[in-house]
């Protein structure tokens, strides 16, 4: 656990808290965005918000692998194990995300569909190898830290020659998203979203490096420390912000010096461009059709492609009424400003995507922080 | 020359033979597998009464009974297997009224094809647990479903037990102040049964905490009669049980992070595979709640015995209508400690 622990001491963590306290100017606030689920995750399993003072907040992003595909993706890869029959491999975290018609992952095995958690795409490789009489379908999501094994997999079974193998590819990409974000209406001309600078991905950034970051940091004028995902990696890169906003400077500074560099991993960005190439535009749960924000797979290896291999019907899947998931994955809305949060959505239930991962900002409020509604109303009561 | 025809001519195959249909269907080969396997076994007493049920005369007092199914996946895992998880299991729902265990009875439910070497260790194994904990397996049942239909082998045991007067332990007797034990480190079994998991294995040395609480908890109750409650952490782990005993007793709990019992090895392999070991299950610890006058005593002979020797005050029970269990993480905020959604789901990024 050493290279873990070191992150997670309490006597630094509190000579951080002083040091925050000592830098944020009490006439204002802070409101950094934390782009990935991971940020979210440590927030609330360590308390980090306990640590800060009351004028630095953290407002909760879209980067939850799971939270962000939208309904008809995962209605497609139902259709896949239920209409076509094949064996459908998952990561764990898709299994409850809510689908068309109360639908998910989890209930259409219980119905019968063929679906198996796998914990790596070699996995679904291993079922396709041991089961060559049958479709096997890996159920490719995740930002570009999940992009190069997915890439890896394609080329096994290429080289392989494993025709009963093939890829439902769903990758999105980090950056197209955080420009979405800075670019809609609710932040740049109605004023309603406040982002001071944000906390950039971690894992992400070990692939892709900091320097697809200063376009954003000079184009929209935002600070962005790139942050490891243990707690005190939070709070040192949280004190960066707020110097480089009291500065007035809006630079890309990188935290995780021990993982990231500026340039990324190289031989992991060449597979992504071997095996992948980019789709015109992709929806997003929450933020809706993001140009140039996702990937397919490339000509070369489209005999590895599901969206080729199997016919798939268009789903007009939309969320359940009344969920602010969209809004929350924006940083718009909290997820207390939720009608349904803590009423019919639960992690027991989840109606929404931010429910259901455990980096999902209501998933998140909802197991490690809920304690604090109660103080709060007792507070304004 | 009048003796009876030997019963039967040769003897089961254990080393080379498999669970067919015959097995459970109440005629010959069945009667041999009783005899050649659990009578000879589980022998005792009881079982040679060689009826449907066995006979015994309680001892005064106050009787409990449970009952516990095992399906462990897979049925040999790193400190034990499916057997003597099953005699220990219900040993442990028994003894954690305070009881002293009496009786185990054993309903299999066996695959067609499953092989009877596998179903021997089981079942010795079994036996040696029950030997060991002085609580005789005594009446039991066989059934066989058809290949497909079933995992090997699934176990269901049922204990019986008497409490000694004086008790009153019980999931809803947990009062403000009181203070919260755990008899030593978390998450060892369930690490164990992921690490051997085919499509999982990993290198550990961690190894199943699987083991019977009776003797502890026979100490525990004599030494301190004033214990409120008793329960094993198993599925859905610490978290799930607290939880359980703050919804049952109407109260709150605050929990120190720091001061809960964890092995590195645990720690570390939960991190990778992205799992909280406060809801990872043990089968060889308990939680205790006593008032809080009393914690220094029971920490005491908790820790004298093998099997507690690693116990720790891990937090008190405080008043609270929500019945949040909450903890002060070990990096200074705190968090609650909620209840299991779904089952636990590595992380993938």
């Amino acid at each position: 656990m050493k290279y873990v622990e070191e992150f997670r001491q309490k006597n630094i963590a509190r000579k951080l808290a002083d040091d925050i306290a000592c830098n944020a100017d009490t006439g204002r606030n802070y409101n950094i965005m934390e782009f990935c689920g991971g940020h979210t995750h440590a927030i609330f399993r360590y308390g980090v918000q306990d640590l800060m003072p009351d004028n630095v907040r953290f407002v909760h992003g879209p980067g939850c692998p799971v939270c962000v595909l939208p309904i008809p993706r995962i209605d497609a890869a139902i259709e896949l194990a239920e209409r076509h029959g094949v064996i459908l491999c998952t990561y764990g975290d898709m299994m409850r995300v809510p689908a068309s018609r109360k639908n998910s992952l989890i209930k259409a095995k219980a119905a019968g569909a063929d679906i198996r958690m796998v914990y790596s795409t070699q996995d679904a490789l291993q079922i396709a190898r041991d089961t060559p009489d049958r479709e096997v379908v890996f159920f490719a999501i995740g930002f570009e830290t999940t992009t190069p094994p997915t890439a890896v997999a394609i080329k096994v079974a290429a080289a392989e020659g494993l025709k009963n193998f093939s890829v439902f590819c769903n990758h999105v990409l980090t950056p197209a998203a955080i420009q979405h974000i800075l670019q809609s209406p609710e932040l740049r001309e109605l004023g309603q979203v406040s982002i001071d600078g944000f906390l950039g991905p971690s894992h992400v950034s070990s692939i892709i490096g900091s320097a697809p970051y200063d376009f954003f940091a000079e184009e929209f004028q935002k600070p962005v420390v790139i942050a490891g995902f243990e707690p005190l990696d939070v709070m040192q890169s949280a004190l960066m912000l707020i110097r480089q906003v009291n500065d007035g400077r809006f630079e890309v500074e990188n935290e995780y010096t021990r993982v990231v560099t500026p340039e990324g991993n190289e031989v992991a960005k060449d597979l992504m461009a071997e095996v992948f190439t980019l789709r015109r535009s992709f929806e997003w749960r929450g933020l809706g059709e993001v140009p140039y924000s996702a990937l397919r797979i490339a000509e070369a290896f489209s005999d590895w492609d599901a969206e080729k291999r199997f016919q798939l019907t268009e789903s007009t899947g939309t969320d359940v009424k009344g969920c602010e998931c969209p809004a929350i994955l924006r940083g718009v809305k909290k997820p207390t400003d939720c009608k349904l949060f803590g009423t019919v959505c639960t992690p027991d239930n989840p109606q929404g995507s931010c429910m259901v991962s455990s980096e999902g900002s209501c998933a998140a409020y909802w197991s490690f922080g809920r304690f604090r509604m109660d103080r709060v109303k007792e507070a304004a009561e | 020359m009048n003796a009876m025809e030997k019963r039967f001519p040769t003897r089961i195959s254990f080393r080379r033979g498999q669970v067919d249909m015959t097995h459970g269907s109440g005629g010959r080969a069945m009667a041999q597998l009783i005899e050649e396997l659990f009578i000879k076994h589980f022998d005792n007493d009881l079982l040679r009464q060689g009826n449907d049920q066995a006979l015994f005369t309680p001892p005064a007092g106050r009787l409990v009974m449970s009952t516990d199914g095992h399906v462990v996946s897979p049925l040999f895992f790193p400190g034990g297997d499916i057997g003597s998880l099953s005699v220990h299991g219900t040993i442990n729902d028994v003894a954690m009224s305070g009881a002293r265990p009496l009786y185990l009875s054993a309903g299999f439910i066996l695959e067609e094809g499953f092989p009877l070497a596998d179903l021997e260790r089981i079942v010795v194994s079994m036996a040696e647990a029950s030997r060991a904990a002085g609580v005789p397996v005594v009446t039991g049942d066989t059934k066989v479903v058809e290949r497909g239909k079933g995992d090997g082998v699934f176990i269901t045991t049922t204990g019986v037990g008497v409490v000694p007067e004086g008790l009153e332990i019980s999931g809803a007797n947990a009062r403000p102040g009181d203070v919260i034990l755990v008899s030593g480190p978390i998450g060892d079994h369930g690490v164990a049964i992921m690490s051997s998991r085919e499509n999982l294995a990993f290198e550990t040395a961690i190894v199943s905490d699987s083991a019977a609480l009776h003797e502890l908890i026979a100490d525990m109750v004599t030494a301190v009669p004033e214990i409120h409650c008793l329960r094993d952490p198993t599925r859905g782990g610490l978290a799930a049980t607290l939880n359980e005993i703050a919804y049952q007793s109407r109260v709150g709990m605050r929990l120190e992070e720091d001061d809960i019992p964890l092995r590195p090895e645990v720690d570390a392999a939960c991190e990778l595979l992205g799992l909280d070991p406060l809801y990872v299950a043990n089968e060889g610890k308990l939680v205790a709640i006593c008032p809080a006058d009393k914690a220094d005593a029971l920490l005491n002979v908790m820790q004298a015995h093998d099997l507690g020797h690693e116990t720790a005050i891990i937090g008190e029970v405080i008043e609270d209508d929500m019945g949040f269990v909450t903890m002060d993480t070990g990096f200074g905020g705190t968090r609650i400690v909620d209840w299991l959604a779904g089952e636990q789901l590595p992380r993938i990024c």
